[in-house]
């Protein structure tokens, strides 16, 4: 007697990983576009060189664990962190800062934990909060905007780590920074130059714009859901905008929160990795807007001028419980089972 | 951090003993490779992290408090052995506690008396030693099981086997985080040890994250999972010495002659 396979009509989709990163990397060009055009080569080294170390460390670790190393290395989830974690990196960045924060990001917190799909936490932003809390003034030495080194060669000197030697470089406060510092005083806030650009803060304005564009695509390409952004970025507003009525010298506006830090960056790149994030509708909802206001007190109350890594990390450990609490209802029962039996 | 300490019973330990107890005559060699390294109280047994994690930020560090846990650990282990036979179970440890206090009291004095700036940065870290389960989990294991001679080395392998994880870690952080070891060695050793400062990196620009809290969880993670691969290779090689297995014929005869 044959037997007849019958294959059941699966949809094939085309959300695989390696296309799926591919479009994320893609997303992040305008951005990297913006940012090479105020602050110089930096970020576009810095992305080139945190790729290649990525893609080192991840084979080493691979090969290591006794992994199919072509096979892991295609899905291009290394490349995706290290652009990543290049981007929030200052364009100034000598190479060594990189590759510490780098081979950190993918030896630690995404292989050791046992690999894509298997990390706790955002790999990026461990990365970057290792080398924020290590090195605070290397990762803090950012450039006024349109001040940082006009030729490619000053990029690379500074890049090779030879900051004594590129006097012509102007470094500045970045917005937060800078509001940060002159808080509560109305005169001082009036004179900073950087907190008045178009609609907030000079330069970085256009740097969030990109990201917003950025973000718009993978939207529009289905590799995100609204969920996360909205309720990032709404939760960092609304929790601005009362304050921000009550005392507009002392609390920055929603406007000024959205665009002058690493907001959009966070909400459509940071807090949407698919793996640290909660998972559920209503989870990424609660999710993103926890983060977002716990961007908001951080920034105004806490030691920090900006918290998106802080915020991401504390709520990546917090994504299991919220994951828990709003399960969904299962097709054929009234509620959603909160355990088995 | 210490209350997590408390909490872990001394079940834990119990289960883990492999240790014969009461023999008539104890086996010192296994007692020794219980303490240091197949039942170590900070790699195996995960007990006393408080401290583990806290204070090896240095070399000089861990050693003071390992020397201060590791006396502890000796003398409690010896009043415990001495008294084992006067104790009813059920008053055992409180009875227990009360000596290991008394016992961190005194340490805790003559490390004032001593080595008072050591005493000044190891701070709340000194009385905590009573809450440090390896002591109580030690004292109710083993020592309330065997004789006071057995009982004190076993006291004193154990608090060598932690005091030389709290040294190994306390080193790679000073290391990693500031490219020295054996800085400030004189707050233990007097004056003449003031220059053992090995400088490994001149000019080094200090990494944080190894002298703060995360470097400890991923130090220790990291001997750990040393300790693991040593483990796995030893294993690896006791079986490749032993040969081959040789398959012998299984074959159960059902039909001719049986014999």
């Amino acid at each position: 007697m044959a037997l007849i396979k019958v294959t059941s009509p699966h949809a094939t989709g085309q959300q695989r990983t390696g296309r799926l990163m591919r479009e994320v990397m893609l997303a992040t060009l305008p951005g990297l576009a913006v940012l090479t055009w105020l602050f110089g080569w930096g970020s576009l080294i810095n992305v080139i060189w945190a790729m290649l170390i990525a893609l080192a460390s991840e084979a080493a670790v691979l090969k290591a664990r006794g992994k199919a190393v072509g096979f892991y290395l295609r899905d291009n989830s290394a490349l995706v962190t290290a652009v990543l974690l290049a981007l929030a990196i200052p364009p100034s960045a000598p190479w060594w800062l990189t590759l510490i924060g780098v081979s950190f990001s993918i030896v630690v917190a995404k292989q050791l934990y046992g690999g894509l799909g298997m990390n706790p936490f955002n790999p990026a932003m461990a990365g970057y909060v290792l080398l924020l809390i290590s090195f605070p003034i290397e990762m803090t030495r950012w450039f006024a905007p349109g001040e940082g080194p006009e030729y490619f060669m000053g990029s690379v000197q500074l890049f090779l780590g030879r900051y004594a030697e590129t006097v012509d470089l102007m470094t500045g406060a970045t917005p937060l920074d800078s509001f940060r510092t002159w808080a509560g005083d109305a005169a001082a806030l009036a004179n900073e130059q950087i907190l008045h650009g178009v609609f907030a803060g000079v330069g970085w304005e256009w740097v969030n714009v990109a990201f917003l564009l950025g973000g718009l695509y993978l939207l529009w390409r289905g590799i995100i859901t609204w969920h996360i952004p909205a309720g990032f970025l709404g939760g960092l507003a609304l929790c601005a905008l009362p304050f921000w009525l009550y005392d507009p010298v002392r609390f920055a506006s929603p406007l000024f929160h959205l665009f002058s830090g690493a907001a959009m960056f966070g909400a459509f790149f940071i807090a949407t990795d698919p793996v640290s994030a909660a998972t559920s509708r209503w989870g990424r909802l609660i999710y993103a807007a926890l983060i977002g206001v716990l961007i908001w007190v951080i920034r105004s109350l806490g030691g920090y001028p900006d918290a998106v890594a802080f915020a991401v990390l504390l709520l990546n450990l917090a994504a299991p419980t919220i994951d828990y609490y709003t399960q969904p209802r299962t097709y054929g029962h009234d509620k959603a089972k909160r355990r088995t039996g | 951090m210490s209350s997590t300490d408390t909490t872990a019973p001394t079940g834990i330990d119990l289960e883990q003993d492999t240790t014969p107890a009461a023999t008539p005559t104890a086996d010192y060699g296994a007692l020794t490779n219980n303490g240091l390294w197949k039942n170590n109280p900070a790699t195996v047994q995960l007990l006393g992290l408080c401290p583990l994690l806290a204070v090896t930020g240095t070399v000089v560090n861990s050693l003071g408090l390992g020397l201060a846990t590791m006396a502890v650990l000796i003398a409690s282990n010896l009043v415990v052995s001495l008294i084992r036979d006067v104790v009813t179970p059920a008053v055992r440890l409180p009875a227990f506690v009360m000596i290991i206090a008394a016992l961190v009291t005194v340490i805790e004095m003559v490390m004032q008396a001593f080595t008072f700036e050591l005493y000044e940065i190891l701070g709340i870290f000194i009385p905590l030693i009573v809450t440090n389960c390896a002591i109580l989990g030690r004292a109710d294991a083993f020592a309330s099981k065997n004789a006071p001679l057995p009982a004190a080395y076993d006291g004193f392998v154990m608090g060598l086997g932690f005091l030389l994880i709290l040294v190994l870690l306390g080193a790679m952080r000073e290391a990693v985080g500031e490219g020295t070891l054996f800085a400030n060695m004189h707050l233990l050793f007097g004056e003449m040890a003031r220059d053992w400062q090995i400088t490994l990196v001149a000019d080094y620009r200090g990494f944080l994250v190894a002298i703060l809290p995360p470097g400890a969880f991923i130090g220790l993670g990291l001997i750990i999972a040393g300790k693991n691969v040593i483990d796995k290779f030893i294993r690896e090689r006791a079986r490749r010495q032993q040969g081959p297995v040789i398959k012998g014929n299984r074959r159960v005869r059902t039909t001719g002659s049986v014999n």
